[in-house]
């Protein structure tokens, strides 16, 4: 059999080929978008998505789900508006130890074995919570380098687009290429394993929240750079977008199975559906459960070709 | 140099009020391959578990090297004194490359084009161990077979990167293998102990305890019960150390016209090279040749059709499975003993709106003492049971429910001797009844219970055995043939 076509394959052309045909679809419709400008302005609040797509993806690869990313975004959107913004240093710190409490969580989960649905449930109310203190009312305003750096113009290429090959690429090469990424993955497809061969379990688990907290920190930077304020509630959509984006990619809820390319290409796949769907005309009341028809469409793919590859 | 390797002694552990050893002394000298038998349960593995540092004993003492180990000694310390364990459970991860896997177990292998000298290490280790595996780096753990990935695994545990290996402990590594790679370990070990390193070999395979290991030891309860020079053993003793019932040695093709008078046949399979799969009701059939050639397959396609699928394969009656990898097929791990019998008769123990928890307990209790299931409470989650008993519990469920047709996919991996006579007897009784057994066997001593025998090879019966032709010989010719051309 040719070597391209085998099953393990086609799982992994899956996420590019379902962004491809819908990029297809909304240049057919729309020809004005298949432009620079269109483009930037098509795919700019992708870049957040990706991030918290990506921040996800750690949690799911160890077998985990953050039911509170999108609380959590949202506050630390809002430190970046006003902390970081009036006082450079405070700011820092509040979003380290924003990092330092997803750690924190993870090694909650891992010591109490607890199910990780049930604590992030619990944390996002406590996220909110802390991003109504810090900014009760819609405001604040982004420092300057992040607005910069979002609304920067390369020539040729669009900022976007940039920015998530560099945020897939770095991620895939510490998480699937490196030596202490393969440690990390192992831990979500064989724990014991892993720990039987002398490596802290706790030590992976704090990695990998700290690492979904770090992403989670840029995805709140980047989404104030774009959006210029916050509110508590700005990012509550992504918690549901960023599992969505992540399986869409190719990654699996447990087994450690997950792909940082993958997972960008799933995000900007479920950003660009709402814009597809627009130029449908659909009724926005629509829209949603229109993106998660596309959603199972997918999946269903997916099924369809795992069926096909345990057959053969 | 008469510094033993390990010295372990009086090594107790308990979990909760089982007691997995009671004062265990064990010596390991360098340059030697110990066999170590016993029943399941017998505390083989909870042994191993303390030397490799998984388990911290409750009581008793342990010297490598002549070093003393108290407090802190953890699977981190034991690979770091050149231990390394090949687990009964498979434990590779399987979202991870064969090269990928040797990575987690050697930290040592770290820096730029780390993935080439993993896949190098590890390929070597499979050449050397394993000639014409066939098996490549790259490809991920969870797309490979069984018996493949039982290869990786004991590759990947002789595999020397920087650390030095002194002592190699195989818990059941042949369990999925063919004979031709278990006979390739087998030469490799005693290779492997010619120098001054030294391997542990647990296998209920008493041939090749035989053959492999210089000392034996055998456990029985918790406790070392014979300690001796192998050539001072022989199959009738080392089962009656272990305080096992005898293995019946009455021949193959014993069992004839055991079919229902005048029954239908229940499975029919198409006709190929001459060869057609039939079972009747009252049969037991047996699925021979070297592991992972089509036999499971066929046991599954079978299962499908009586399912209702369409398959080439026919079944006329309904059919359960009683699956040989216990941990990602068998059982249900957040359950009881009890309910994971029960799972496959829910209908017949429904009353008019739930499950009768009355009916099911009594049931669960009938096979306890049927199965002789080990326990002190079937309402016990279905982990706190060695291996063979959690198969044992399969087995209840799979004879609890009402299905004709019996598929069993090399149920007996790993499973003691003692605990494999009840099985058989049972599995005749139930044939007796009605029943058709379809039996995947890696043993050929187990096709002795059969009454014909149909001979696997690269996906195709090949031979179809029964009464006088089927002998030993004739088995592992037919599985060989391809070989011999």
């Amino acid at each position: 059999m040719s070597r391209l076509l085998t099953p393990a394959m086609m799982r992994t052309l899956l996420p590019g080929l379902s962004l491809a045909a819908l990029l297809a679809a909304i240049f057919y419709l729309q020809p004005r978008t298949m432009s620079y400008f269109g483009l930037n302005l098509l795919l700019n609040l992708a870049v957040p998505i990706a991030l918290a797509t990506i921040a996800q993806m750690f949690i799911l690869c160890v077998n985990d789900l953050d039911l509170s990313l999108g609380a959590f975004i949202s506050l630390t959107a809002c430190i970046t508006a006003t902390w970081l913004n009036d006082a450079p240093l405070i700011g820092i710190l509040a979003l380290a130890a924003c990092v330092a409490a997803y750690a924190a969580l993870g090694a909650l989960i891992h010591l109490r074995n607890l199910p990780s649905i049930v604590v992030t449930l619990g944390m996002s109310f406590v996220w909110t919570g802390i991003a109504v203190l810090v900014l009760p009312t819609p405001g604040g305003s982004a420092p300057g380098w992040i607005r910069t750096l979002m609304t920067l113009k390369p020539a040729l290429v669009p900022f976007p687009i940039i920015a998530a090959v560099v945020i897939a690429l770095t991620v895939h090469f510490g998480l699937m290429r490196s030596a202490a990424g393969v440690v990390l993955r192992g831990a979500g497809g064989n724990p014991k394993s892993v720990e039987r061969a002398g490596w802290s379990m706790l030590r992976v688990k704090c990695t990998m929240f700290a690492l979904a907290g770090f992403f989670g920190v840029l995805s709140g930077m980047a989404l104030v750079g774009l959006t210029t304020s916050a509110d508590a509630n700005i990012a509550l959509r992504y918690t549901l977008l960023s599992i969505a984006g992540g399986i869409l990619g190719g990654g699996e809820f447990v087994g450690g199975r997950v792909s940082p390319i993958g997972a960008v290409i799933g995000a900007i796949t479920l950003a660009l559906a709402g814009s597809f769907l627009s130029f449908l005309r659909l009724n926005p009341d629509f829209q949603i459960g229109a993106q998660g028809v596309i959603l199972i469409l997918v999946l269903a793919l997916r099924l369809l070709i795992n069926s096909r590859g345990t057959r053969a | 140099m008469n510094t033993p390797l390990v010295d372990m002694g009086g090594v107790e552990k308990s979990f909760g009020a089982a007691r997995a050893l009671a004062g265990v002394d064990f010596q390991l000298m360098r340059g030697t391959c110990v066999g170590l038998v016993g029943h399941n349960g017998a505390g083989k593995s909870t042994l191993m578990n303390v030397l490799s540092g998984l388990i911290r004993p409750d009581a008793g003492s342990l010297r490598i090297d002549g070093e003393d180990f108290d407090r802190g000694y953890d699977p981190a310390t034991a690979v770091g004194h050149g231990i390394r364990c090949v687990f009964q459970e498979l434990s590779l991860c399987p979202n991870l490359t064969v090269a990928e896997n040797l990575r987690i177990s050697h930290p040592s292998i770290k820096g730029f084009g780390w993935r080439k000298t993993a896949g190098k290490v590890i390929l070597e280790s499979l050449d050397q161990i394993f000639p014409g595996h066939g098996i490549n780096p790259d490809s991920e753990v969870g797309d490979l077979t069984i018996a493949r990935r039982q290869m990786v695994e004991i590759a990947r545990a002789f595999s020397i990167v920087d650390s030095q290996v002194d002592l190699v402990i195989l818990d059941e590594p042949t369990s999925s293998l063919d004979q031709n790679a278990a006979a390739q370990l087998v030469t490799f070990i005693r290779e492997f102990v010619s120098g001054s390193r030294s391997v542990v070999l647990i296998s209920h395979l008493l041939g090749e305890i035989l053959t492999a290991s210089d000392t034996v030891v055998v456990m029985r309860d918790g406790v070392v019960v014979a300690v001796d020079d192998t050539t001072n053993f022989d199959r009738e003793r080392l089962v009656r150390d272990m305080g096992d019932v005898l293995v019946d040695d009455s021949g193959f093709g014993t069992r004839i016209n055991t079919k229902i008078v005048n029954s239908d046949p229940v499975v029919t399979g198409p006709r190929e090279n001459g060869h057609q799969l039939i079972l009747y009701p009252g049969e037991i059939i047996g699925f021979a040749g070297l592991s992972g050639h089509g036999q499971t397959n066929a046991l599954v396609k079978i299962f499908e059709a009586a399912q209702g699928a369409r398959r080439a394969i026919s079944a006329t009656e309904p059919a359960v499975f009683v699956a040989g990898d216990r941990q990602s097929d068998g059982i249900f791990p957040l359950w009881s003993i009890t309910r994971n019998i029960s799972v496959s008769s829910f209908a017949r123990l429904m009353n008019r709106f739930s499950l009768d928890f009355d009916r099911e307990d009594d049931e669960a209790a009938g096979w306890h003492k049927k199965l002789s299931i080990r326990t002190a409470d079937m309402k016990n989650n279905i982990l706190s049971l060695s291996g063979g008993n959690q198969q044992k519990a399969l087995f209840a469920r799979a004879l609890g429910s009402d299905a004709k047709i019996v598929l069993m996919d090399d149920p007996m991996r790993g499973v003691d001797v003692g605990t494999k006579q009840e099985v058989y007897e049972i599995l005749t009784e139930e044939a007796a009844l009605g029943r058709a057994l379809i039996w995947y066997t890696t043993e050929t001593d187990e096709l002795k219970h059969c009454d014909r025998v149909y001979v696997f090879r690269e996906g195709h019966i090949v031979a179809e055995l029964s009464g006088e032709t089927l002998t030993e010989a004739n088995i592992l010719s037919s599985s060989f043939e391809a070989e011999d051309v």
